[in-house]
């Protein structure tokens, strides 16, 4: 290899890779630090100790944490299963639809959700519940998250199917299978990596989801990203840490997992051409 | 007795392309049946028609005289080997081969003892368990053709199968091929563009270009007397001579070459005098040595010559513009005595040289 185009040697490249790792990273390095913090202060270190987590559990704001978390857990879950089968079919019909007229169209509409401003999907979707009359609740949440999880959804499974060849389904059509034992026992196999990926993606954009829920919650109601900022409001204890930490720990077994059962499915893919 | 495939006038076209115009075909029971053509002739095209995945802007499709145009591809008792296999990558190679009778409703003995028959007969063995991603390319094509006939289909498709394989195996495959339709005693359509492939396995070839059936025949009859100079360019080498119609007797033509030497020649259609067109001359049918022999004969200079292992190969000049390809096998030839430059004379053998129209 050509050492020149190495690109360790452009001068500048280690101190702005630093740069961008620490701010990156740094915060959250911070926060799961001071969450083992003993100190009721998140500046001054205390001593290592577990107190914040078990607070979370039977802590004052306890039973609103679990509350919350429930859930944000049960509206992730089914938003994602939902918006899931959803853009499993807008992908197969996509992909495998042939040339149908507006399907440039089509493709536009389900992508531009993903390059709208939150805040403005936001206050339509409130506008839209508001006058028809829809009761803001758990419901309206799981409605709006189902809806902006399609596209994040469709992404990686459509992505998928695009490296799917067509001759299997072919194949398993030559061989007897009508249309639905064709997806059932051919397509969906091939593609269940794009689909978990897709869920598991849908999934953590569901949990995560501030803004929009936010606006369409209705009082009383919390998911587990209004809850940590309702408590934040009132001064940021440590125990918003821990809670942190965990979420992020989640976060990182989901995303792993989602990669392995990728990789997966690719070895299984790359069988000879 | 009913053909296994008919095919009446079937046409296809793609928006304003035409793939396939005016296709006529009687393909017999029993019969290994080769669709030979360039890429982009409408081959792969025909066979997806018969399978189903393509439906047929015009004409009629009979599978032993039943109309199937209506069929899904799933409703047709006819099975295809896809030229990539398309085997399932989430199945093993036994759960691959079964496939088609679990979508029939077998029971699991059924296909068990199926399965094990298939893996027996394309010779498998030890690998039923395996993922094909775990297996070369050779068995996967033999994965292939067991799951394809695993079903007994009436009409095996084949598009292509041995493009992939090395040479090596592509030779032991054809024999393989060949023996397996003998047999089942199933109906082989072989879609391929190599020539040799076709000619050794196929009882019928037909040979296509342009979306069009140019020649139906025996491999015999399609290499011996190719119907146009398509035909006659496609299949194998050939000398493609001009020429003019000296002289008619039936299909006995005399036919001047460039430079006015004359040749023999057989006609596969009506001529008249002064007609032009080429002669085609396999090199392998024409012969040269030093000293003037008797018969049909053509005189030229030697040119170059190129040295093949089995064959030398001498290019002979008839006139200035006018070149010969002979090809002479080494066996007993002593191919060093012959110098370029030398004046040498060309036998041709009987029946050798074909006139065809333009």
């Amino acid at each position: 290899m050509d050492r020149t185009f190495d690109i360790k040697h452009y001068r500048g490249f280690f101190s702005i890779t630093c740069l961008c790792l620490v701010i990156l990273y740094g915060p959250l390095i911070i926060v799961m630090i001071y969450s083992f913090n003993d100190s009721v202060s998140i500046t001054n270190w205390g001593g290592i100790s577990l107190r914040w987590y078990v607070e979370i559990f039977t802590g004052l704001e306890s039973a609103k944490f679990k509350a919350a978390a429930w859930n944000s857990f049960s509206i992730a879950i089914m938003a994602a299963i939902v918006s899931t089968v959803i853009a499993t079919a807008a992908a197969i019909g996509m992909i495998r639809g042939g040339n149908f007229k507006g399907k440039f169209a089509s493709f536009a509409l389900i992508s531009l959700p993903i390059m709208v401003p939150e805040i403005v999907t936001a206050v339509a979707t409130l506008i839209f519940f508001s006058t028809i009359g829809f009761k803001l609740g758990t419901l309206s949440i799981l409605v709006a998250h189902t809806v902006f999880c399609i596209p994040f959804a469709y992404l990686p499974i459509s992505a998928r199917l695009q490296g799917i060849d067509a001759s299997y389904e072919e194949a398993a059509q030559d061989l007897f299978a009508n249309r639905w034992k064709t997806f059932r026992y051919v397509l969906m196999p091939i593609m269940w990596p794009g689909i978990v990926a897709g869920f598991l993606l849908a999934f953590i954009i569901s949990l995560d989801d501030f803004i929009i829920t936010n606006f369409i919650k209705g009082a009383g109601i919390e998911t587990l990203p209004t809850a940590i900022f309702g408590s934040v409001k009132q001064g940021i204890k440590p125990n918003i840490m821990a809670l942190s930490t965990l979420l992020l720990l989640f976060s990182i077994a989901l995303v792993t997992l989602s990669y392995f059962i990728g990789k997966r499915g690719e070895a299984n893919q790359n069988t000879q051409q | 007795m009913t053909s296994a495939v008919s095919l009446h006038d079937v046409r296809k076209d793609f928006g304003s392309l035409t793939a396939l115009s005016d296709v006529t075909l009687e393909i017999e029971d029993n019969e290994f049946f080769t669709l030979l053509g360039p890429s982009g002739c409408g081959k792969t095209t025909l066979l997806r028609m018969i399978a189903g995945f393509e439906g047929a802007t015009a004409g009629t499709i009979r599978l032993f005289g039943d109309e199937i145009e209506h069929l899904p591809p799933n409703k047709r008792p006819v099975n295809t080997v896809f030229q990539n296999y398309a085997i399932f990558p989430h199945m093993n190679v036994a759960e691959n081969i079964g496939f088609s009778l679990r979508m029939l409703g077998w029971t699991k003995l059924e296909i068990q003892t199926r399965v094990d028959e298939m893996v027996e007969m394309v010779k498998l063995g030890a690998l039923v368990d395996r993922k094909p991603s775990q297996i070369s390319g050779g068995q996967q094509q033999r994965v292939a053709l067991a799951r394809a006939m695993a079903p007994r289909p009436k009409v095996l498709l084949l598009d292509e199968p041995l493009s992939a394989l090395d040479l090596k195996l592509r030779q032991e495959m054809r024999t393989e091929l060949k023996r397996l339709q003998r047999d089942t005693g199933i109906t082989f359509i072989f879609v391929t563009h190599d020539q040799e492939e076709a000619l050794s396995m196929s009882d019928r070839i037909a040979v296509m270009s342009d979306g069009k059936v140019q020649q139906i025949g025996t491999p015999f009859e399609i290499y011996e007397h190719p119907n146009n100079r398509f035909i006659a360019d496609f299949i194998g080498e050939t000398n493609m001579l001009p020429s003019i119609i000296d002289t008619v007797e039936g299909f006995n033509l005399v036919c001047q070459l460039e430079g006015g030497q004359t040749l023999d020649a057989l006609a596969n259609c009506d001529n008249i005098p002064g007609a032009t067109g080429v002669l085609s001359l396999r090199p392998e049918r024409l012969s040269i040595t030093k000293t003037e022999p008797t018969g049909k004969i053509l005189k030229g200079e030697l040119g170059d010559r190129v040295y093949l292992g089995t064959d030398t190969q001498f290019i002979v000049k008839l006139s200035a513009e006018l070149n010969l390809k002979v090809r002479m096998q080494n066996s007993f030839f002593q191919g060093a005595n012959y110098k370029t430059g030398d004046t040498v004379f060309v036998t041709i053998a009987d029946g050798a040289a074909r006139f065809l129209v333009d």
